[in-house]
């Protein structure tokens, strides 16, 4: 009997504080205004609850998003002074493989011969190097198939069909401006924001 | 649910018919802790702390997860993915501050609701299978929390693993291999801190299991209440929910009001500066101490300070403070005396607020002070109290005190109690 | 059965307390123990006002500004910094090129190896370093400085109880030792590599007083004057930052956490009377 006397009465003020807050929240002075004004606290009550619950979870939530130190490594400057034509490297952006390339005259070359209406990812050198500086090819050494660390920066190394790298896992071929040409990956090696802070130091990211 | 007119549950929709057939997991929810769960309809503020140490356990749980995402349990880093948590990780210093408070939080709720259950004799036939899961919990939140005051591998840290494994080699013959058994080398190192790693992640759920059975003695004879005089009609009570619902929020809210006053204001009052010092086995700190809530069993470990003929005064230590513990499992048995609630027990009730309660208080006023005099003397004059408190004076009370007459029925004695204020009318 | 066993019991462990008590009386009586020097002489940290003092404090940038210049020239000749990292000093107010000149000009510079040959050597610390040490490691800080290793000076503020006025309480507090320290306490006078302070848990220190002419470290323009005073206490505000950094987040959220909580529990009780109503009416 009380129980369900409690429900009704919890039950009818939510209903009715629902009300009175769309309606006109003034009228609640009334003469049910006594009855009305205490449900609106026990469903304030509730409400305050589920709030203090979200901001509680908010920053459980957040502690899994990258920290302050991973984010102050978010971006890493490059010297590519010793980088001799037709030489890469490799080094580390973001805890991933970066290649920076050095291309001779002959790898523009037959970059540029390509017209890009027959790529799979129509870009050109030009879309994928900073102006003034085309003959520094800056990409993610991630396949865009599944995230191996494709061939072809090291000396040495299997540089494709293309002469650019080749990803041994699934046989995906990318030219000298990091296109891919042929295998499975579906766009060309991605390439990072970076900007020439002096004319041999570029800043990633 | 123990009594006939127990609201019963009755699904509402065609979803809820359909689960109820197939898991009737709501139908349990509404009888354990929902409006099918008739309580005695006396109950004060004391008896929020059950469920207040389910929440604390809950945000001990929550933290503790979350944490373990970026602690790391190996030696040379531990110390150091602490403060990365602290400096680094999104709101870390919050989630690690609520974590270490949430410990005294956890303490200082479960310490209320076990002096409520010695005041009112909770632990008296029916209910002593609820006060032995209780104890049961009180063990592993001991062992769950000195392993977690391991972690942060800070001196206490360290120095806390030594002493406390070490009384493992009070033990005669056996002492030493346990010891080392338990450290997994001849001091503490990386062994001993991914062993308390693991088995503090594991023993929160081995609480919250036994929590479950603690809950469900307590549903075969109900709640007790202040008067302790048994529920006889539907009117001495009322369901769970809404009325201890409305009341247990009261609690929370005052809870959280006093954790976030701690944990924002004054996070490293409760915790030990010293643990702020990276371990070193080559260096002691001035003054060992435990973390405040191990006080008072600390003072009685150190009471003992003389040998007794062929035992060890050490050994009688930690005997001492075992024995502490596990007497109160033998409490159902000592305190022989008819009436459960001290409200009615005039002898009880002297020896309780005079003897027993600044007993506990002195013992962990002593524990947190350091091995010298007059500290020694005092707290062995108070652990020589504790122990006859329970295993002499208990017995005997039982049998002399001549209790005041019980009333007939809770309803009566609320009653009772409202004659005498007077009563607003309702709105 | 269980009531004579625990009777036995009680009576062993009670009785036996009380004879050791009775005993430790006797001997507390009959041989009081020794005074220690440190119980003498020992004092407890300063009463300091800190700006990040109190519910509401926060760290007063410029003083940290200037805490960190005397640290870098003084403190951290000897004691490291271990887990602050460079890019952490943007907090103090600096800007990105402001973090990295301070990296680049530390004193000390952060362990590298030789690309070419894989030898260990150094570079100049960026702004993701953390702190590099003043020594290579323990042998060396140990070998350095008569046997004492400089502790870590990043969390000594939380390390050490009221620990931002004790650092500023040691800096300020040397002196020389009291007379009657060598009428009674022979034994703890300092040595001739140890100095005293009674603010230091036993009264003598390794360290000498490391900010002890005024003037010592020039402050910018508009900077208060260096005295020693002040030095000291704009380092130990440091330090305080250096431990905890998020000092004004915390006391911020918690302002805002309690406010709600007390609006929160007000609401609860206003819900608990409501509910409760017709239960108290029937009584």
């Amino acid at each position: 009997m009380d129980r369900k006397a409690g429900w009704a009465k919890v039950e009818s003020g939510i209903m009715e504080s629902m009300a009175s807050l769309t309606e006109d929240s003034a009228t609640a002075g009334g003469d049910q205004g006594g009855v009305r004004r205490r449900d609106f606290i026990n469903v304030a009550a509730a409400s305050f609850a589920g709030v203090g619950a979200v901001s509680v979870a908010l920053p459980l939530i957040n502690q899994m998003n990258p920290s302050a130190d991973v984010l102050a490594e978010a971006s890493t400057e490059v010297d590519v002074s010793a980088i001799a034509p037709g030489q890469a490297i490799k080094t580390i952006f973001r805890k991933q493989p970066l290649f920076v390339r050095h291309l001779t005259p002959a790898e523009i070359a037959a970059a540029e011969k390509v017209p890009t209406s027959e790529l799979r990812d129509p870009q050109s050198l030009e879309d994928r190097t900073k102006a003034g500086h085309k003959q520094w090819l800056v990409t993610m050494g991630v396949c865009t198939h599944l995230g191996c660390v494709p061939l072809g920066a090291a000396a040495g190394e299997v540089k494709g069909e293309f002469g650019g790298y080749f990803c041994p896992c699934h046989g995906s071929h990318y030219d000298t401006a990091g296109r891919i040409r042929k295998g499975p990956a579906p766009t060309n090696l991605m390439v990072p924001e970076y900007a020439f802070t002096s004319p041999t130091v570029i800043k990633v990211g | 649910m123990s009594f006939p007119w127990a609201n019963e549950y009755k699904p509402s929709n065609a979803f809820t018919r359909y689960l109820d057939e197939r898991l009737p997991l709501p139908r349990f929810v509404y009888n354990a802790v929902g409006a099918g769960y008739p309580v005695p309809r006396n109950l004060n503020y004391f008896w929020n702390f059950g469920v207040l140490a389910g929440v604390a356990l809950m945000v001990q749980i929550v933290t503790g997860i979350v944490l373990a995402m970026h602690y790391a349990a190996e030696g040379t880093i531990a110390f150091a993915s602490v403060e990365h948590i602290m400096r680094d990780v999104n709101a870390g210093w919050f989630i690690r501050y609520a974590h270490a408070n949430g410990a005294s939080m956890f303490f200082i709720v479960v310490y209320t609701h076990i002096f409520r259950g010695l005041f009112y004799g909770s632990y008296k036939p029916p209910r002593e299978m609820v006060w032995h899961l209780g104890l049961v919990i009180f063990l592993l939140m001991m062992a769950t929390a000195f392993m977690g005051y391991v972690l942060p591998w800070g001196q206490m840290s360290f120095w806390g693993a030594k002493v406390i494994t070490g009384l493992f080699g009070a033990i005669p013959l056996v002492g030493e291999p346990i010891q080392t058994w338990l450290l997994g080398g001849f001091a503490p190192d990386n062994a001993a801190l991914n062993r308390f790693f693991s088995l503090h992640y594991l023993l929160p759920f081995v609480i919250l299991g036994v929590i479950i059975l603690h809950i469900w003695a307590l549903h075969i004879p109900g709640s007790s209440n202040p008067t302790g005089v048994e529920v006889k009609s539907e009117q001495d009570t009322v369901p769970f929910h809404p009325y201890y619902t409305a009341k247990d929020g009261v609690g929370v809210a005052a809870f959280f009001l006093l954790f976030a006053s701690l944990v924002f204001f004054a996070p490293n009052m409760l915790g030990h500066p010293d643990n702020y010092i990276p371990a070193n086995p080559m260096s002691t700190p001035a003054h060992i101490v435990p973390e405040w809530y191990f006080w008072p069993f600390y003072a009685i470990l150190r009471a003992f300070t003389v040998d007794f003929f062929f035992i060890p005064a050490k050994l009688l230590g930690v005997l001492a403070m075992f024995a502490s513990i596990l007497l109160l499992f033998f409490l159902p048995w000592l305190d022989t005396s008819a009436v459960r609630s001290g409200h009615y027990r005039p002898l009880f009730r002297k020896f309780f607020w005079f003897g027993l309660v600044p007993c506990v208080i002195i013992l962990a006023w002593c524990g947190g002070a350091p091995a010298e005099e007059p500290y020694v003397i005092i707290s062995q004059i108070a652990s020589a109290y504790y122990f006859a408190h329970f295993l002499i004076i208990l017995p005997i009370i039982a049998r002399v005190e001549t209790p005041k007459p019980l009333p007939n029925s809770i309803t009566e004695a609320v009653l009772a109690n409202h004659a005498g204020t007077k009563l607003q009318p309702a709105e | 059965m269980i009531r004579i066993g625990a009777f036995l019991v009680g009576l062993f462990f009670a009785g036996w307390l009380v004879v050791s008590a009775v005993m430790g009386a006797f001997a507390f009586v009959s041989e009081p123990p020794a005074k220690t020097a440190e119980k003498v002489f020992h004092k407890y940290p300063k009463d300091v006002d800190f700006s990040f003092n109190g519910p509401l404090g926060k760290y007063d940038r410029a003083q940290l500004q200037r805490g960190l210049q005397v640290f870098r020239e003084v403190c951290a000749a000897c004691h490291s910094l271990h887990y602050v990292s460079f890019r952490d000093f943007a907090q103090l107010g600096y800007s990105e090129g402001q973090v990295k000149t301070i990296a680049q000009e530390w004193p000390a510079e952060t362990p590298s190896i030789n690309p070419d040959t894989g030898e260990a050597t150094t570079r100049k610390p960026i702004p993701t370093d953390k702190i590099p040490a003043p020594y290579a490691n323990d042998v060396a800080a140990r070998a350095a400085n008569n046997n004492a290793i400089p502790p870590d000076l990043s969390l000594m503020t939380k390390a050490r109880h009221d620990g931002s006025a004790y650092v500023y309480s040691l800096l300020t507090g040397y002196q020389n030792p009291p007379a009657e320290l060598a009428k009674k306490f022979p034994e703890a006078m300092p040595g001739k590599t140890t100095h005293y302070n009674p603010y230091f848990a036993n009264l003598n220190l390794a360290m000498a007083a490391p900010l002890h002419t005024d003037g010592q470290v020039t402050y910018g323009e508009g900077a208060p004057k260096p005295t020693v005073n002040q030095m000291a206490k704009d380092v130990a505000a440091f330090l305080t930052w250096t431990a905890e950094p998020k000092l004004e987040q915390r006391k911020r959220a918690g302002t805002a956490a309690v406010i709600f909580l007390l609006v929160f529990l007000g609401l609860c009780i206003g819900a608990y009377k409501n509910i409760w109503a017709d239960k108290k009416a029937q009584a």
